[in-house]
This record gives structure tokens, C-alpha cells and sequence, in this order.
């Protein structure tokens, strides 16, 4: 655990645990110890601290994390606002930020 | 002419790899400060390919990065004193965990790279260390599928390297998870200064002339006393925004940033207050107490795309009714600060 928490019940994660196999990925691509393994299956722990990068989702073998990743990011979402698009790093004059 | 950071070549199966050193140069050094200060750092890249770090055989791993050089230097110094390959992909110079966001550290360039490198020519084992970050972007079990080779999360850290190979490649929960100290807030302050780019001229030179502005017309002196007055607030306030709020980050009240960054600004506005540099007319003061308040807020609130923890969705519920808060308070506190100019209380 670090000492950063943001908002609390935001996140769009989501683990069907039916699914899960207990490959045990997603607890260690996970940046924040989101996920735990109990009993040979993955379970949430950490929900609050998810920051919704999308890592688990895409490493998951079995499809059983979902989560609409993108960029947490005020500038990102603001630019996606202007040109009607989803959040986008990309901060015009044909550059990125980051 | 060859980069400095290239020291020779070796000759594989699958052609020749440029050997890089596991050292910085003063050059290294200084373009690192140069870019941590945004100039020229959305180009600061290396050619994307195959290198060698010492005298890697066909048995030697495969760190995988980016071809950002600011990642590939942290990188190459990590593996210093080992025999190893290393994957440059190319993320258009942007680092790992950000062109991971984007999908250009992928698992299609990933493939592609491995495949125009001729990867499985050079090396017997079938097995590469891809940085846990680059994971938002990769998926490990398409790339087994489609070419064979296992991804092996590395640590978070280029650092953790050395650790993490000296244990049988096992990183521990330290090394997986992303922290956010104050070191590597402070590290990121001179980029965040250069957010307001011209504005940081144009906003102070018109709030210089409208300063002159009074009951009786135009004057110049006005302009020059209140105008540096006002650039002094605004200043303050995008210095509240950009340097104190990251700072403090973990020590703020608040989750959402933009409260964050109002309480900031407003303390900052009381300071001045205090010195009566927000005026001393009430309605002056009230404008101040607005505008820096708002651009604060609305300052703290960007730096939450520097930082390793907020959420898309959490962000949007956030600005969702930040925004227009901030904007309506800075938009009226201009307006009563034009008032105040002719109105005095």
C-alpha cells in the first residue's frame, strides 16, 4: 500500500472469479495491489486504489477482468471534450504530452 | 556519426547489433536535465532495434524498452556489468507507460520487432523481460501465441533489474508496485512550469494594461503599480498550482485535486492578502480570492495526469463539476476586479 488513495467507488473494474484459473497475472501486472489470490482464484482487495491502466484486462488469459481503461488525466479528457473524441494524451500541434 | 552511447558492434547470426555502454556520458547527463526541463523532450529518441550490453551469447536474456532515451539510458545502466540483449521498441520516444496507455508499447509492435530483429536467430531460449508498466499494453499470452517467446514481467523500476535477476527473475511486491514519492514529484515540477508556455506572457501583459484602467481614464503609472501588483497574484497562484500542490500532494486534505488546489490557493491568497497585494478595496479582494482560487484549482487538477494513481472514471466524476466551477469563478472574478477598477468600497 502507498499513501495515495483517490475516490472511493469510481472504478469500472470488474472480475467474473468463475472465470479465473489462478494464473495469478493480474497480481503481477497490477501497479497497485489491487488483486489478491485466495483459494487458487483472484479476488479484489484493493478496489479503491485501482487506477484503471487496464493492465489486468489485457494480461488476463481467460477474459475474466474487465475495466475501461484510459488516461487519468484532467489535460487528456479536457482535449478529448474539444475534439470529440475518447481522452487523449495527445495534446495537439501534432505532439503529446506524455 | 555514431552515437556516443554506441561502443562498437557485434556480429550475429541474424546481422550485425550495435554494442551500447552501460555508463553515462556528460552529454548523457545534461540532455537528461535539458529534458526534464520539456525542451526538446518530445524528441529525445533512439533508433528502435536490437543492441548488445557487454558480450551477450545465445543464452543471454532480453530486456525489452522503449526508445524514449531518457527510459533506454536508466535501462542501459541498469544491466550494467551483465551480458544481455536489449529490445528497443518504438513508442515515437514517448516512455513505457505512457505509449503502453497509447497501445505503441504493444503487443503488435512487440511481435513486429521481435520478428524484424530476427529475435529467434540471435538467442536459443524463446523468453523476454518486458517492464511490468509496459503490461497496460502488451497481453504476454498473444505474444506466446503468435510468436512463441514468453514475456516475463520485469520489476517497475530499471533499478530493481540487478535484484530481480540475482533472485531467479522473482520481483517482490515492492518492486511491482508504483509509488509516487516526493523525489519524483519534485522531479517532474519543471515540466509542469512550462504548462502555461506563452500564455505565462500574454495573460500578465494584458492584466498590466487594463490595470491603468480608472475613473477618471488611462493612467500609465496605475498600470505599472497595479500591473505588476496583478502579475505578482497570478504568479503566485500558478506557482500554488504547479509546485506547492505536488509537493504536498499526500499531506493536503482532500482526495479530489481540485480541492486540493483550492485550499492551496486560497492560503496563498490570504497570504497576499495579508500584505495587501489582493488590493484593499473589498470588491479587488473578493476578485483575487476568486481568481487565484480557480486557476489553482484548475492547475492541481491537470497534475493529476502526472501523477501514478487516478483513475479515468475518477477524474471525470471530478471535473464533472470542477470545471465549470473553476471557470465561473475565474471568469467572475475578472469581472469583479474590472468593476473594482472603477468602483471602489
Amino acid at each position: 500500500m502507498n499513501g495515495f488513495v483517490y475516490l472511493s467507488n469510481v472504478v469500472t473494474l470488474e472480475l467474473d472469479s468463475a472465470k479465473c484459473k489462478g494464473c495469478m497475472m493480474c497480481t503481477i501486472v497490477c501497479p497497485h495491489e489491487v488483486f489478491s489470490i485466495v483459494h487458487k482464484k483472484s479476488v479484489i482487495v484493493n478496489r479503491d486504489l485501482c487506477m484503471e491502466c487496464g493492465a489486468c484486462a489485457r494480461n488476463c488469459p481467460e477474459g475474466a477482468v474487465k475495466v475501461k481503461s484510459g488516461v487519468g488525466c484532467a489535460a487528456g479528457i479536457i482535449n478529448g471534450l474539444l475534439r470529440g473524441t475518447e481522452p487523449t494524451c495527445d495534446c495537439g500541434e501534432g505532439g503529446s504530452c506524455c | 556519426m555514431l552515437a556516443d552511447y554506441i561502443t562498437g558492434s557485434l556480429t550475429t547470426t541474424a546481422g550485425t547489433v550495435p554494442r551500447i555502454s552501460t555508463s553515462w556520458s556528460i552529454q548523457d547527463i545534461l540532455n537528461t536535465i535539458r529534458v526534464r526541463w520539456a525542451i526538446g523532450r518530445m524528441n529525445y529518441k533512439v533508433e528502435p532495434g536490437l543492441y548488445a550490453v557487454g558480450n551477450p551469447h545465445t543464452n543471454s536474456d532480453v530486456f525489452v524498452t522503449c526508445n524514449f532515451k531518457l527510459t533506454f539510458d536508466h535501462v542501459r545502466k541498469a544491466l550494467a556489468g551483465m551480458d544481455a540483449w536489449m529490445l528497443v521498441l518504438d513508442t515515437k520516444g514517448i516512455n513505457v507507460w505512457c505509449a503502453a496507455g497509447k497501445g505503441t508499447f504493444g503487443t503488435k509492435e512487440l511481435i513486429s520487432r521481435i520478428g524484424k530483429v530476427e529475435l529467434g536467430k540471435c538467442i536459443s531460449h524463446r523468453r523476454v523481460i518486458v517492464p511490468q508498466l509496459g503490461a497496460t499494453g502488451v497481453s504476454a499470452h498473444e505474444v506466446k501465441e503468435q510468436t512463441g517467446f514468453r514475456v516475463v514481467y520485469g520489476p517497475v523500476r530499471a533499478s530493481d533489474i540487478g535484484e530481480f535477476m540475482k533472485h531467479g527473475m522473482k520481483a517482490t511486491q515492492e518492486m511491482r508496485t508504483v509509488q509516487f514519492p516526493l523525489w519524483e514529484r519534485l522531479k517532474l515540477i519543471p515540466v509542469e512550469l512550462s504548462y502555461g508556455k506563452y500564455y505565462l506572457f500574454l495573460i500578465p501583459a494584458l492584466f498590466i494594461l487594463l490595470s491603468g484602467m480608472n475613473r477618471r481614464g488611462y493612467s500609465p503609472d496605475l498600470a505599472v503599480t497595479d500591473g505588476l501588483r496583478a502579475t505578482l497574484n497570478l504568479f503566485v497562484a500558478y506557482i500554488a498550482g504547479l509546485v506547492i500542490t505536488p509537493m504536498f500532494l499526500p499531506w493536503i486534505p482532500f482526495r479530489r485535486f481540485a480541492l486540493k488546489g483550492l485550499l492551496v490557493g486560497w492560503v496563498a491568497a490570504l497570504l497576499l492578502s495579508r500584505f495587501h497585494l489582493t488590493g484593499v478595496n473589498l470588491v479587488e479582494i473578493v476578485s483575487w480570492f476568486l481568481m487565484i482560487g480557480g486557476l489553482t484549482s484548475f492547475l492541481a487538477m491537470n497534475f493529476t495526469g502526472s501523477t501514478t494513481f487516478t483513475s479515468l472514471s475518477g477524474v471525470q466524476k471530478e471535473m464533472k463539476t470542477a470545471l465549470p466551477l473553476q471557470i465561473g469563478m475565474a471568469a467572475l472574478g475578472v469581472v469583479l476586479w474590472i468593476v473594482s477598477k472603477f468602483f471602489a468600497l
